[in-house]
């Protein structure tokens, strides 16, 4: 028998003891990672001892194909990126482009521009919380919310013609004046939506499961906050009053009354009541824009063919996800240079790692849950 | 205390449950008998594409400009033309529109100076094969089969 040159492995005690950590693949297809994200996870028991996120399964490249594209042919596929806030999307970019153009954008336009953003808004943040509870373990919201998402849906079909990828503003302005019933209808779901609230609050806000599935779960303090870069409901759910429409007033919002929605701790449950406030305010804002809304033209001098001057532009909006900044540089030629998407969920994405460490497997889905991700705009 | 009795009467549970009870009243059952019962689209929905004719003659009205096809993000439209020597105008020869690629931007639709392309209220494209998605001119002027519905 030949003598073995292996040497025998070094045994220590403590890799005895640590020889049951266990590395895990949750997702992509796992349904409570909104889509194709895939985290692999190390976990000691049930406790996350670390977390890993592989995404790109949804990458499109459209960044790329608007190098291909002219200014106005790119606008319908931003709204790809993030499909639940499109009407954001579409608004960051053409705000970009305008800038380089540096048009002035009637007030009228501007108004209805925010009424359909904060709609979206509500929209976004419904099926935010009616998947989020569902992920938990909550089924009845998910129902709940769908019905009076489907209220604003219906704004925006009847607005523009489609309901997720609305293509809704143009650079300029915007292409389809609001038609007969559309003031009526939007009071309308105000109202609907301020008694649905109360719905909401009574099946989850009080209940004891949800409160000890997310109260101390997933914390991410302020410091943190501006560390990772995380921006929207997620660094004022931590306490600092950071809100791009009061920050630096875009299409308007300099107008309008409205306050920011903050919490102390930073955990699940605070990001929950920061979102159910938010949806407050964006009624407020809806009905004070549908009081003032202005007369006028709806689309600012821009002529048929969009060619801006050489240079290049950075514009960031408040998305309901948090800032969505649009980076456009011209070359002066018909299609942009370069187009670049700075997207919440991507950033945001990034303080998993931190919120995960020390807990347990179940409250990765609640963590996730809470950062609210679109895969279409991580991946791009 | 008052904390202490609610935790056991269980107070905060009954509340959710009752909101769910409130909401299984048969009146307010919003789901949609589709396809027996159709829901309306909007005015202004964008489905499938429709060549406009003139309603007494019949004529096309598109005066291929190409303008569309240049609109169009996916450069799905092709449109050929030949020049007519006694009207010195281009004549539609064929149009040619890929469903299959379109996104419903409507783009070419604001694009059309003569409101020739439209985007109709239709919205069931399904087709058995990949080439049926591929509308000519007649399809486009006409309309796609009528769909009966049996069961």
């Amino acid at each position: 028998m030949a003598e073995t040159t292996l040497a025998p492995p070094e045994v220590q005690a403590e890799t005895l003891l640590d020889s049951n950590e266990l590395v895990l693949n949750m997702g992509p297809q796992h349904p409570s990672t909104h889509g194709v994200l895939r985290v692999i996870l190390k976990l000691d028991g049930e406790t996350v001892l670390g977390t890993d996120c592989v995404i790109g399964y949804l990458h499109r490249g459209v960044e790329k194909i608007a190098e291909n594209r002219t200014f106005q042919q790119f606008a319908p596929y931003v709204d790809r990126m993030d499909y639940v806030a499109a009407v954001s999307n579409g608004l960051g970019y053409c705000m970009a482009v305008e800038k380089l153009l540096d048009v002035e954008i009637p007030p009228r336009a501007q108004a209805v521009r925010v009424i359909l953003t904060e709609l979206n808004r509500i929209a976004s943040h419904l099926l935010w919380l009616g998947t989020h509870a569902l992920d938990i373990g909550a089924i009845t919201p998910v129902f709940l919310c769908f019905r009076e998402r489907e209220e604003v849906l219906k704004i925006f079909e009847n607005y523009c013609g489609a309901r997720l990828t609305t293509h809704a503003f143009r650079i300029g302005g915007l292409q389809y004046e609001t038609y007969d019933t559309f003031e009526k209808e939007c009071l309308k779901f105000c109202d609907l939506m301020e008694q649905k609230l109360k719905e909401y609050h009574d099946l989850l806000t009080g209940n004891r499961i949800w409160v000890r599935r997310t109260k101390g779960v997933g914390i991410l303090n302020a410091a943190d906050c501006k560390d990772y870069g995380v921006t929207g409901p997620l660094i004022r759910a931590a306490g600092v009053e950071w809100d791009l429409r009061k920050a630096q007033p875009y299409c308007g919002y300099e107008n309008y009354d409205f306050d920011i929605p903050t919490a102390e701790t930073g955990d699940t449950f605070d990001r929950y009541m920061v979102r159910m406030e938010e949806m407050v305010q964006s009624c407020r804002i809806i009905r004070q824009a549908v009081d003032g809304l202005p007369e006028g033209p709806i689309k600012g001098k821009v002529g048929k063919v969009i060619k801006p001057p050489p240079g290049e532009a950075y514009v960031s909006i408040e998305a309901p996800k948090g800032e969505l900044g649009y980076y456009v540089v011209s070359d002066g030629s018909l299609n942009p240079y370069r187009v670049r998407v700075r997207p919440p969920s991507f950033v945001n994405l990034g303080a998993l790692d931190k919120m995960c460490r020390g807990s347990l497997v179940a409250d990765v889905v609640a963590i996730i849950g809470t950062i609210d991700i679109v895969l279409g705009e991580v991946d791009r | 205390m008052a904390s202490l009795i609610k935790t056991f009467l269980l107070t905060d549970l009954l509340k959710g449950l009752w909101t769910t009870f409130k909401n299984q009243k048969p009146s307010k059952v919003v789901t949609e008998q589709y396809p027996l019962d159709r829901p309306p689209v909007a005015e202004r929905y964008r489905g499938a594409p429709r060549l406009n004719t003139h309603p007494e003659t019949s004529e096309t009205l598109c005066i291929s400009c190409n303008l569309c096809a240049l609109a169009c993000p996916e450069q799905l439209i092709v449109v050929t033309s030949e020049r007519n020597p006694e009207t010195k105008r281009k004549d539609l020869t064929t149009f040619t529109y890929d469903v299959s690629r379109c996104m419903f931007c409507g783009l070419c639709e604001d694009a059309c100076p003569v409101d020739a392309l439209e985007l109709t209220q239709d919205f069931e494209l399904a087709t058995y094969t990949r080439e049926g998605q591929i509308w000519d001119r007649q399809m486009l002027e006409e309309g796609p089969l009528p769909v009966r519905y049996t069961h």
